[in-house]
């Protein structure tokens, strides 16, 4: 297992430029996640429009790994509709828990298709989920009923 | 022949034995330790993490293999032959702590499962001396092991907990704090580390020793740093009660120490309630048991004290004044090795001046959790996070931070890896990979 495959260039380049960072107004939820092992900390929001995402807005402090995670899903979710995303938020999931098995759909999952090496570091998977942890239960409170099935 | 007195058989490695000095030469000990002969990604390990945990060198674990595969059994209470054998290497352990930390006698060693316990015994006896309007006193480079048991306290008693801050160089604000009065007539515990676990400082404690005593405080010294890499006596340090851990000192986990002058120890209240701390028990109530056995309920760590006692012995083998020049020579020379480093942060001090053998650091715009990850594919482990010190690093505006640790074993090349090792992670982050 190389570290270049865990740091995918698709990684570094989102860690080095993330999309949608900062905090925006307005927002239907704010959300506040830490992981306590690493101190990893980031502060979401969502709006919804429409009836799809209209916008994540971010801010944190972490490694490449959980911030360049985040700077990814924003892309995927926003336009979307947030059932859609939180079904994105299982399929990253389960290609997480993997242990590096298994073929995660590239046309889903597009650039987050890149973390697909994380899961073969059991220590930074809490990182890549970080971000998708903190989107779900944004939608979540902003009054979105979740439909997919799964319990994290 | 005692059991004690049997232990550490001799390896096949030159292991140093009790009561015979050798000369200190880092390759030659690093035999003793198996694990330092492993690779790691196909590169040879190089260990940065011993301020997290010790490697263990081969006469420890053998004198836990033996004791359990030749003498096992519980101790204190068994009436057979196995029972007096236990015991007695046990007590041995106890015995050999005593003199490593110059205790006065054997009965000033409790043993506890690690020194977080050990605090937090400290938390609970002492909490019935504590009430509204007193003061208890630590500072913002405490782990976290010497910050929680004192906030819990605080909070059941309606004592207020109170800390001494640190200046830019990692040093404890003596100043500031004699100006703000921070010790003072309400003061009743001041509970301080020896060795600060991120920063390296060493703190100046029988000058603060001496400024709680003037007050008629307690004194609680966290010395989990100190006793592995510091020549320590508890008897000269001064301080009522001492807290240490065994696996960072070459010996094993599940076992730690709480020193406390005989006389306080024989004042203090029970502290986890069970079999062998007692000395009558009725259903209408109970007596307990004189120290240190008062603090030690349940089956203690039997193997775990017989290895810890070993691993006394073989630092005291190489001598502790040996083991510190070292570490001192080699956290030098790191110094020297990071300041290279572009745009490197060291948090505390940057020469190598009561500053003991861990240094934490940040590099710009790379996460700690991604130098560790850099370095670990290099077989370099280090330690990346807040090291259990979080207010510490709020205190230095920064998050998180890496920090590299070095003990007996560590070697002026594996200074070079590491440096060598941040040089790759900031061309890999910057771009340049």
């Amino acid at each position: 297992m190389k570290v270049e495959d865990l740091y995918q260039e698709i990684i570094l380049d989102h860690y080095r430029a993330k999309h949608h960072s900062g905090l925006r107004d307005p927002f239907d939820a704010e959300v506040h996640h830490v992981n306590p092992t690493c101190g990893d900390e980031l502060t979401l929001r969502v709006r919804l429009t429409d009836g799809v995402v209209g916008d994540v807005s971010y801010e944190g402090v972490g490694c490449s790994i959980s911030q360049a995670s985040t700077s990814v899903m924003s892309d995927l979710v926003i336009g979307k509709p947030p059932d859609d995303g939180l079904e994105l938020h299982e399929e990253f999931l389960s290609m997480m828990q993997s242990k590096g098995v298994g073929e995660p759909d590239e046309d889903r999952l597009e650039d987050a298709i890149a973390f697909a090496g994380v899961a073969r570091f059991p220590a930074r998977v809490k990182c890549a989920l970080l971000g998708w942890s903190a989107f779900k239960d944004a939608v979540l409170r902003a009054g979105v009923e979740q439909t997919t099935k799964g319990t994290s | 022949m005692t059991v004690a007195a049997s232990l550490p058989r001799s390896g096949t490695a030159p292991t140093a034995t009790m009561g015979e000095q050798i000369p200190f030469d880092v390759d030659h000990l690093r035999a003793d330790f198996p694990i330092l002969g492993r690779e790691v990604e196909g590169r040879p390990l190089v260990y940065l993490d011993s301020a997290n945990t010790s490697h263990k060198p081969r006469c420890v674990v053998e004198a836990m293999e033996d004791h359990y595969l030749h003498h096992n059994a519980n101790v204190a209470r068994a009436m057979h032959a196995l029972g007096g054998e236990a015991t007695a290497a046990f007590e041995g352990g106890r015995q050999q702590i005593a003199d490593f930390i110059g205790a006065e006698r054997p009965e000033e060693v409790i043993f506890t499962k690690n020194a977080s316990e050990a605090l937090n015994l400290c938390a609970h006896t002492l909490g019935s001396r504590v009430g509204p309007g007193d003061e208890i006193v630590i500072s913002v480079m405490e782990h976290h092991s010497n910050i929680v048991p004192w906030q819990l306290l605080a909070e059941r008693t309606g004592a207020t907990l109170r800390w001494f801050d640190v200046n830019e160089d990692g040093r404890l604000d003596l100043v500031g704090a004699a100006s703000e009065g921070l010790i003072n007539e309400r003061t009743k515990i001041v509970s301080i580390t020896y060795v600060s676990n991120v920063l390296g400082t060493v703190n100046p404690v029988s000058e603060i020793v001496s400024l709680a005593h003037a007050v008629g405080a307690t004194v609680v010294v966290d010395a989990s740093q100190a006793v592995p890499q510091l020549p320590v006596d508890v008897t000269l340090l001064g301080a009522d009660l001492v807290a240490f851990t065994g696996h960072k000192m070459v010996g094993p986990t599940g076992i730690g120490v709480l020193w406390g002058r005989y006389d306080l120890l024989a004042e203090l209240p029970p502290f986890l309630g069970g079999g062998e701390m007692i000395e009558v028990v009725t259903m209408a109530g109970s007596t307990f048991a004189t120290p240190p056995h008062r603090f030690e309920a349940g089956t203690p760590p039997i193997a775990q004290a017989i290895g810890l006692g070993t691993a006394a012995g073989y630092l005291s083998a190489i001598g502790m004044d040996a083991i510190a020049a070292h570490e001192q020579e080699i956290t030098a020379y790191a110094l020297d090795g990071l300041k290279t480093v572009p745009g490197l942060r060291i948090l505390g001090p940057r020469e190598p001046v009561d500053r003991g053998g861990a240094v934490s650091f940040t590099l710009p715009d790379v996460h700690p959790h991604d130098v560790s990850q850099l370095l670990d594919s290099r077989g370099i482990a280090v330690r990346g996070g807040h090291h259990c010190a979080r207010p510490l690093h709020h205190r230095f505006g920064v998050q998180s931070s890496t920090r590299a640790s070095f003990y007996l074993y560590t070697t002026k090349a594996e200074i070079d890896a590491l440096v060598d090792g941040l040089g790759y992670t900031q061309r890999f982050f910057g771009g340049g990979r």
